[in-house]
């Protein structure tokens, strides 16, 4: 408790800080976002600039150094090539945020554009759309995507438009539904009734004012997408080896499991630590509506 | 005087946010004598709420009391754990809550939630808390009260709910009643009825009321005594009868100026005649249901307005007066009759042409808050109709735009804000500028003013009259509030489930009333006391 500066604040004016400005703002900043910040940076910075944080290289290997175990000189260990597993954990990086960012873009543009058609025109069309995205989400996920990817051929940017395809109809539903909110409130009838257009309207209005919680569900997606294309390298459905993605590194890591453990933990750990932090990015957006 | 039953010492109820705590309330200080009724009486933010939470100790959880004693019968209670407070809640203190649709829990009967006070404090024989809820329902002048305890609070009205949260709240025969705004949310003739069964139920059981009231007509017919707060500190206390006479506070003597039901009864004077404005013939809206008979909103409505004049329509929930006005701004498409605005048929006008029309009538909404886009800024808000109808020239608008902000009152500062940052009444300016930013003929008013405190709405109601005479404009003014009718229109139409039982100039209407409804409404008017006794 504050009591000691609440009560000298309350005694010279109704206004009272209850503590000494910083030291209030440190204790409002929550540790475990800050810690999520922390981390998506750290992963943006190896996607941009891998070589400050290695010498070694991501694909070409070193024979004699294989399957070492984590130590100063390689920090997480090799692999059964000799590659230096953090250095293709810091390459493979670009692969799986480039891979979540197309896919989110895709689901994002794709989607919202069906849901403001369908939340803004009605009847018939909105009918039509909206039980395409019911088939949409009616298929399971992976099925979905293994399909996309078998029509699209295999690859890293395929991958994620497979993954981007199936978060369509999320956020179909999503921005319908708030289209259909903001379109029956009072301020978008009194644009109509100044004199407004009907496309005026909807880009004036409707657009900026249903568009705020699809961003938050494009952040939360984000996570999702970067396990989703994960899961699809693991599978040998994305980029092909030697690229490092990091489902791919958890999947040829499996062989060695019995004997090198660290060729799929930290990998592993790696993907939870991004996906979590995400996570938690998108539910502070959300939640500061 | 003998001890009274409850005594505020004092009190000083603070708010954290954030880093900071806002004192709310400022050493408020009074006492309720054992069967007497006080009213506080302020407007928002003037902490009568917060006081009202305090006693019966269910401040938000960022509330905290930093001074002061709560005393019931001489016992201090304000520093009591909830868990101690129960026993009394209920028993010695109950709460009628303002709003009685967010009130009760929807997925349990009725006869459960008003049984529920009775489990709780300790009766345990099913039938006869059975007995007793029924009991009570009838008590509280529910009909058919065995039908009632079965039903859902959805099937029943606003009223009818209000009536059964009072049923809760006299269970227990508590010996004080707290009730926050118990009839705000209501119409006029259902507020009369319910604030006569409080009075009944005090008579009857000598509680004491502890009346929370924006409505200082409402506390000069109901209270004993008056404690009017401002900014969360008390500017008057008195009786009522001397506190009306002769306040000896500014603002109290402020508040009794604005308030429509206490000020002096004038009519407008007769219009001169002119042109028509607005002439509506035997409007007809029906609503389409499938399956069932279309229901039919407005009944043969028919009425003119002359220009420069204003007509106002009243009437309670379910009246048909929002289908009339909208259908008369061009939202709605009345089934049959028609609607001349300014010498054009409005039911006919469709697309491009009716956007045009648009120009010559203009809205203002009951909820300044909902009717501005969030989004906004005020200059935006005010700028877009300009737009809208094609005017190019950026330094024309901000022209225009400036000019009429200066005239509604907005100062300079204010028009870079958003709605958020503003407050009640300067939201109101804002929309009536947006409405008038393109020189309509009519401007069309749907409770716009029913949503703002008394002080405010004298200040809207008294800018829209100069507004009226700078610009010749016609108003047409839908409300429920016959006070404000009385102070500013000329004609007005009565209506009552959709059909119009009385029309024609305010002063015949009011003085001389032809149907029982439009006299049920005047009676039912607050403030008569307060007459009697001038």
């Amino acid at each position: 408790m504050s009591s000691i500066g609440t009560v000298d604040g309350l005694a010279s004016a109704s206004h009272g800080r209850t503590a000494s400005g910083l030291g209030a703002r440190l204790r409002r900043l929550q540790p475990g976002l800050v810690l999520a910040w922390i981390v998506i940076a750290i992963v943006v910075l190896f996607a941009l600039f891998p070589q400050l944080f290695t010498s070694y290289s991501p694909v070409q290997g070193v024979p004699v150094e294989k399957l070492k175990a984590p130590s100063a000189l390689h920090i997480l260990g090799t692999d059964a090539l000799g590659r230096d597993l953090f250095t293709r954990i810091v390459y493979g990086a670009v692969h799986s945020l480039t891979g979540a960012f197309v896919a989110v873009a895709v689901g994002l543009v794709v989607g919202t554009a069906f849901g403001v058609i369908a939340g803004s025109t009605g009847g018939i069309v909105e009918d039509g759309i909206m039980r395409l995205v019911d088939v949409l989400l009616s298929i399971p996920g992976l099925l979905l995507m293994l399909s996309i990817i078998i029509l699209l051929g295999f690859g890293t940017v395929n991958a994620a438009i497979a993954v981007g395809i199936t978060s369509v109809a999320a956020f179909a539903r999503l921005s319908r539904s708030e289209v259909v909110r903001v379109r029956r409130s009072e301020y978008v009838e009194a644009a109509f009734g100044s004199g407004g257009t009907f496309l005026a309207v909807l880009w004036r209005h409707v657009l900026p004012n249903s568009l705020v919680s699809v961003l938050g569900f494009a952040a939360l997606q984000f996570g999702g997408a970067i396990l989703a294309i994960s899961t699809l390298g693991f599978l040998g459905y994305g980029a092909p080896p030697p690229t490092p993605e990091w489902g791919l590194l958890i999947a040829e890591g499996r062989n060695y499991i019995g004997t090198a453990w660290w060729l799929t933990t930290a990998p592993g750990i790696v993907v939870v630590l991004v996906v979590l932090s995400a996570n938690r990015i998108s539910q502070s957006l959300g939640g500061r509506k | 005087m003998t001890t009274p039953l409850l005594s505020v010492e004092n009190l000083s109820v603070a708010y954290r946010e954030g880093d900071h705590t806002a004192r709310v309330t400022h050493e408020v200080s009074f006492a309720i004598a054992p069967g007497e009724v006080v009213a506080l009486v302020g407007e928002s933010g003037s902490g009568k709420t917060t006081t009202a939470q305090a006693v019966i100790g269910l401040l938000p959880e960022n509330g905290r009391i930093e001074t002061g004693a709560i005393r019931l019968n001489g016992e201090d209670i304000s520093r009591w754990s909830g868990k101690r407070l129960d026993v009394i809640r209920g028993r010695q203190i109950s709460l009628i809550p303002q709003d009685p649709t967010s009130s009760l829990n929807p997925v349990r009967t009725v006869g459960a939630q008003v049984g529920e006070i009775l489990r709780i404090h300790g009766e345990r024989d099913r039938s006869l808390i059975e007995a007793r809820v029924i009991e009570l329902l009838g008590r509280v002048g529910l009909s058919d009260p065995e039908l009632r305890a079965r039903q859902y609070p959805h099937e029943l009205s606003g009223g009818m709910k209000q009536r059964v949260l009072i049923a809760t709240a006299i269970a227990l025969k508590p010996q004080l009643i707290i009730a926050d705004e118990p009839t705000s949310a209501l119409d006029v003739t259902v507020q009369r009825r319910i604030l006569d069964l409080i009075d009944e139920l005090r008579r009857e059981n000598g509680t004491a009321v502890l009346l929370v009231t924006h409505d200082l007509g409402v506390a000069a017919d109901r209270a004993d005594r008056i404690v009017v707060l401002q900014g969360g500190r008390i500017q008057e206390t008195g009786e009522t009868a001397s506190l009306l006479a002769s306040p000896r506070s500014p603002y109290a003597r402020r508040l009794l100026a604005d308030a429509p039901s206490l000020s002096a009864r004038t009519f407008r004077a007769a219009p001169a005649p002119g042109e028509d404005a607005i002439i509506v013939d035997n409007l007809v809206h029906e609503y389409q249901s499938s399956g069932r008979e279309p229901f039919r909103a407005v009944d043969s409505v028919s009425f003119t307005v002359r220009a420069g004049t204003t007509h106002a329509i009243v009437g309670e929930s379910g009246s048909g007066k929002t289908t009339t006005v909208r259908d008369i701004v061009g939202f709605g498409r009345p089934t049959a009759g028609a609607i001349r605005i300014a010498g054009t048929d409005i039911s006919a006008l469709k697309g491009e042409a009716l956007r045009k029309f648009r120009q010559t009538i203009q809205l203002v909404y009951q909820n300044p808050f909902s009717s501005l886009d969030p989004r906004q800024t005020v200059f935006g808000i005010v700028e877009e109709p300009l737009i809208n109808f094609g005017e190019r020239d950026a330094a024309v608008r901000a022209q225009k735009v400036n000019a009429l902000l200066e005239r509604v009152g907005l100062p300079e500062a204010l028009r870079k804000r958003r709605p958020r940052a503003l407050s009640g009444g300067q939201r109101q300016r804002v929309a009536i500028a947006r409405a008038l930013i393109l020189d309509p003929k009519v401007l069309v008013l749907d409770e716009a003013v029913s949503a703002l405190d008394v002080t405010v709405q004298a200040q809207i109601l008294k800018l829209l009259d100069e507004l009226q005479k700078e610009r010749g404009l016609t108003y047409l003014f839908v409300s429920h509030d016959l006070a404000v009718v009385r102070q500013i229109s000329d004609t007005v139409s009565v209506l009552h489930n959709g059909q119009q039982v009385e029309a024609g100039s305010v002063e015949d209407v009011f003085l001389r009333p032809q149907s029982d409804y439009t006299r049920e409404l005047i009676d039912a008017i607050p403030g008569k006391r307060s007459h009697a006794l001038a």
